[in-house]
């Protein structure tokens, strides 16, 4: 099994914990020998096992930007992804399961800004896995205390008469920010306007990307 | 542990939200095979309904703030995974801690010890 696993370089270019060649932790052994009593009980397969991970690893902000640029460039999804994004996003293939998703629009009167407080609760689907610092104390703690100095640690001021509005996750319940489209992306198509959309901008601790950033 | 000179607040130590806090940290690490491992197999086994998202909660919370600060992530989510699965009867304590042992015993690094 040592030679089933993606053996790439880190693909965004950050240091992989330490793995295969280190001294084994007790956590671990634990998660070997988890897997194989599932696998041995009839669980689950070594295959099923590897398809999750593989499906996991599909899932990037890629999903959650081609989400928002067609709700910037098609006015009938728009609608319908602030009605029900759980149905919105299911329909372009981006599942959440039984969970609730919610949409919530940037205008230029309101910033919004996703936060699990409790926990590390994302759209998985849209977004994949959650940055380390989405499940550290400080961003946890701070984010529905003082929003606008969190936001200023990610290098986004506002204006004081923008109302940031914080959404606090559940188990059952997550949210993605729509961005603001950027000025100067008139007649832009949804697949040009995708690249502008990062992964920070649909948690609300960014801004899409202007033209002139590309 | 309470301590017992001040009055329950009515929150536990994950319910975090308003407390005062540090800078946000920038490190970002790729999660490792073992880690990913870990993620599949609570999406895999809750998906079966072997146990749910709150039973997984449960344990991680009940860990208490320690475990928060000193194990990672993942160490937690596959404490709790195991604890849920042999609460649920998926299989014991016995045949997990043999099974830990036979592990040990195939090598010193993980990619040893997870060859069978």
């Amino acid at each position: 099994m040592p030679h089933d696993h993606h053996d790439h370089l880190s693909p965004s270019g950050h240091p992989y914990r330490p793995d295969d060649d280190h001294p084994l932790t007790y956590w671990q052994q634990m998660e070997i020998a988890v897997r194989e009593l599932l696998i041995e009980k009839g669980v689950t397969t070594a295959q099923e096992i590897n398809a999750q991970i593989d499906a996991m690893d599909a899932r990037t902000p890629s999903n959650g930007a081609a989400v928002v640029a067609r709700a910037w460039t098609d006015p009938v999804f728009r609608s319908d992804l602030l009605t029900d994004a759980s149905a919105a996003t299911r329909a372009m293939g981006f599942d959440i399961g039984p969970m609730k998703l919610i949409a919530l629009e940037n205008t230029p009167d309101t910033h919004n800004i996703v936060v699990c407080t409790l926990c590390s609760c994302y759209p998985r689907n849209l977004l994949g896995l959650p940055p380390d610092w989405y499940k550290s104390r400080a961003y946890r703690s701070r984010t529905v205390k003082e929003p606008r100095k969190v936001l200023a640690e990610f290098g986004v001021t506002l204006p004081p008469a923008t109302t940031v509005r914080v959404h606090d996750s559940t188990a059952d319940m997550r949210y993605v920010v729509i961005p603001t489209r950027p000025a100067g992306t008139e007649g832009w198509r949804a697949d040009e306007l995708s690249k502008l959309v990062t992964r920070d901008s649909m948690i609300g601790t960014g801004l899409a990307k202007t033209p002139g950033a590309l | 542990m309470t301590d017992q000179s001040e009055p329950f607040s009515g929150r536990r130590w994950h319910d975090m939200g308003g407390d005062a806090a540090g800078e946000i940290p920038t490190d970002q690490h790729d999660f490792s095979l073992w880690e990913k491992r870990v993620d599949a197999l609570m999406i895999i086994a809750s998906g079966k309904g072997h146990f749910t998202v709150d039973g997984l909660r449960r344990v991680l919370e009940d860990m208490g703030e320690d475990a928060f600060e000193t194990m990672t992530y993942y160490e937690r989510w596959i404490m709790s995974v195991n604890q849920n699965l042999i609460e649920a009867g998926v299989y014991s304590t016995s045949e997990l801690a043999q099974r830990m042992t036979e592990v040990a015993a195939r090598g010193a690094t993980y990619g040893e010890a997870a060859s069978e």
